[in-house]
């Protein structure tokens, strides 16, 4: 049992290995190049994937204030957690029939005492890292099918022990 | 204007490869002129911070005006100066040597080749002048990739050496990441300083996750540097590359890599729980002693000129890595100053061997064939070079490698100076070889027979152009300016290294 619980607590970390080391494999011992880059863009798959895991917060919804969030100050007091997961699951097509206003019937725009929990979103940063770092891979990949093609251009094959037969015969 | 020059270093460079590549469709010619004039300027920017950090300590520069540690910024100090410079320099003198070098090996597509070397800059550039761990992983691979592209340029194998070079350096690459996230779930932080004061802050030297985010980034940045059991990659991509492409990567990579992890070292991590709590330098120096042997003793067995080069650089790398892990002030000195004179030599003998390649068409050896009388001036450029890399005084190659062999003297790793002083009398081995064929070798005896016998006294290779000669000769100058005014480096190196603690570690 204490073995499967050291699992389930540290999921996200097991899950990321396990892919990585698949990718890690492919890229290893495959001896087809594209099979290779595969494993290649498995392995940095994994590494997003462990990115954004650890962005992930209990009960937390997606890093954007809603409208109704940012001019309701008492709204947050009055109704605590409730109001967070309501704005975030409802809110998104009912937002322009449900506006709030103050007490003079005006919109409220401005909430300067607008109370932000960071406990109760994702953390994003991690996201925008990610964002990069796919744009690095997809380049990566794109590099290295680009290779790929000039070699089979060369020597008429993707396969690597057969590049290295002819590389050595041509000796 | 000189305010900004932190970003100017990388922005001129960036711009130009943009503007080269949209021009490139239309007018080739402009490549040449705008890459020079970009890397000029940067060059200038790099001076200017040079200056500006001598005089008035590190600069920190925000870009879009964001604070860090939320912000991403620039971090120079008198180490990120000095380096900037050289590579900056180095940059400069390899794109003057591709003029008349590169239409041969790459044919009509010069504009892209210089859109591709122009984005290396500002990727090697950036890598040493930021100051935010992930901006450094983006910054890393904007050269990866462009030197993967730089590489397959070339014929023949050459693409096969650009794959093999893709696959170990993404791994390297996503470990560094995946270490970057460790510290990242620890501290908060990604801004490098940051990272370092949090993890002063709340006490966690001792957490496994740091451990094992020290072990991937250093794992990482080892295969990225070609550290010996590391290197496989190295020899064939930098052997077969374009001329010159070999020239500006064989110098630039590996040093830049070698500022990487000097940087993480002391700067995140801290010389404290590097050298201090881990205790590793031991195992390290040894592996960096195998490294330095393997890498000199392989050199002996090539014909391959710039395959032979290409092994001297892994074990260049042993001298460095050896030297950052002596845990000694003077063995880092030694280390600082080697990446800024190894780039220049570096830079000198790939220059030469790319005009060696240039006028005879052939890449072994024997291609040196009586060349003292043919190509006087090319071969005075060598031998600066080939002094430095044996460790001839007055060259830079002596200080730094007499700083080196000082901190294994007061550090106790004679294995470690064992082992440079072996590599000295290898590199004596293998350049006076080459000079020998140089000078002598217009004897019928060594291999003369083939092609043309009767005509190659009156028709050989005749002396390089100026484009060709100009950066190997500037470069050669440099060294033995190095070497003449090494008190004056070493003083700036000191400013970085004094403020490092090594009293503390226990030996």
């Amino acid at each position: 049992m204490e073995f499967f619980e050291a699992i389930s607590a540290k999921f996200n970390y097991w899950v990321y290995v396990i892919i990585m080391m698949i990718g890690l494999y492919a890229m290893i011992a495959k001896n087809n190049m594209v099979k290779k880059l595969i494993g290649m863009s498995v392995f940095q798959t994994a590494i997003i994937l462990f990115y954004v895991s650890i962005g992930v917060k209990d009960g937390a919804t997606i890093p954007i204030l809603y409208h109704d969030q940012v001019h309701t100050g008492h709204h947050h007091d009055d109704h605590g957690e409730e109001a967070h997961h309501a704005s975030s699951e409802d809110h998104g097509t009912s937002d322009t029939g449900h506006h709030e206003t103050d007490k003079y019937g005006y919109p409220t725009r401005h909430a300067p005492d607008v109370v932000i929990d960071g406990d109760d979103f994702a953390n994003p940063l991690v996201h925008v890292l990610m964002l990069t770092a796919i744009v690095v891979g997809v380049a990566t990949l794109g590099v290295g099918l680009a290779i790929i093609q000039k070699l089979h251009r060369e020597f008429g094959t993707i396969e690597e022990n057969e590049i290295h037969d002819i590389i050595k015969s041509g000796k | 204007m000189i305010e900004q020059a932190p970003a100017l270093i990388l922005l001129f460079p960036f711009f130009a490869s943009i503007i080269v590549a949209l021009a490139g469709i239309r007018v080739q010619s402009v490549s040449f002129p705008l890459t020079v004039i970009s890397l000029v300027a940067s060059v200038l920017s790099c001076i200017a911070v040079l200056v500006r950090v001598v005089n008035e300590g590190t600069i920190r520069y925000k870009i879009g005006g964001w604070t860090p540690p939320m912000g991403i910024e620039f971090r120079i100090d008198a180490l990120g100066a000095l380096v900037v410079t050289a590579v900056s320099t180095v940059g400069l003198l390899a794109a003057i040597y591709s003029t008349r070098q590169l239409p041969a090996e790459t044919g009509d597509r010069t504009s892209q080749y210089y859109t591709l070397y122009l984005l290396l800059m500002t990727g090697l550039l950036g890598m040493v002048i930021t100051g935010d761990a992930f901006n450094l992983f983006v910054l890393i691979e904007v050269s990866a990739l462009t030197s993967y592209a730089l590489i397959a340029m070339g014929p023949g194998r050459a693409a096969l050496a650009a794959y093999k070079y893709v696959i170990m350096g993404t791994i390297g690459a996503s470990f560094y990441l995946l270490g970057v996230g460790y510290l990242y779930i620890k501290t908060g932080s990604l801004n490098m300083v940051d990272i370092h004061e949090q993890l002063i802050a709340r006490g966690i030297f001792d957490s496994t996750a740091i451990l094992v985010a020290f072990i991937l980034i250093t794992v990482g940045v080892w295969i990225k540097m070609a550290f010996f059991p590391l290197h496989a990659w190295l020899p064939n991509s930098y052997a077969f590359a374009p001329t010159t492409s070999s020239a500006v990567l064989g110098p630039l990579v590996t040093k830049v890599m070698i500022y990487v992890m000097i940087r993480l070292t002391f700067t995140v991590f801290g010389a404290d729980y590097t050298f201090g709590q881990l205790d590793w330098s031991d195992i390290v120096v040894w592996m960096s002693v195998a490294a330095i042997l393997v890498g000199s003793i392989s050199a002996l067995a090539q014909t391959d000129l710039r395959k032979m080069l290409a092994y001297l650089i892994i074990a260049e790398v042993g001298y460095m890595v050896g030297g950052v892990w002596l845990a000694d002030e003077m063995g880092l000195i030694g280390s600082i100053y080697h990446i800024i004179a190894d780039a220049f030599m570096t830079l000198c003998v790939f220059l030469f061997a790319g005009i060696i390649f240039a006028k005879t068409g052939r890449r072994d050896l024997n291609a040196m064939d009586g060349l003292f009388t043919k190509m006087p001036l090319t071969m005075v450029g060598f031998l600066v070079g080939a002094f430095s890399l044996i460790g001839i005084p007055p060259t830079a190659g002596f200080f730094s490698k007499w700083y080196l062999i000082q901190g294994g003297i007061a550090s106790g790793n004679w294995e470690y100076v064992a082992a440079l002083l072996i590599s000295s009398l290898i590199n004596a081995v293998l350049f006076f070889r080459i000079i020998e064929i140089a000078y002598f070798g217009a004897k019928p005896a060594e291999g003369h027979g083939e092609h043309h016998h009767g005509d190659s006294i009156e028709e050989g290779p005749t002396e390089a152009s100026f484009s060709m000669l100009l950066p190997l000769l500037a470069s050669s100058a440099i060294l033995i300016g190095l070497g003449l005014y090494n008190r004056d480096v070493v003083a700036i190196i000191a400013d970085f290294v004094s403020e490092i603690n090594f009293g503390v570690i226990s030996r």
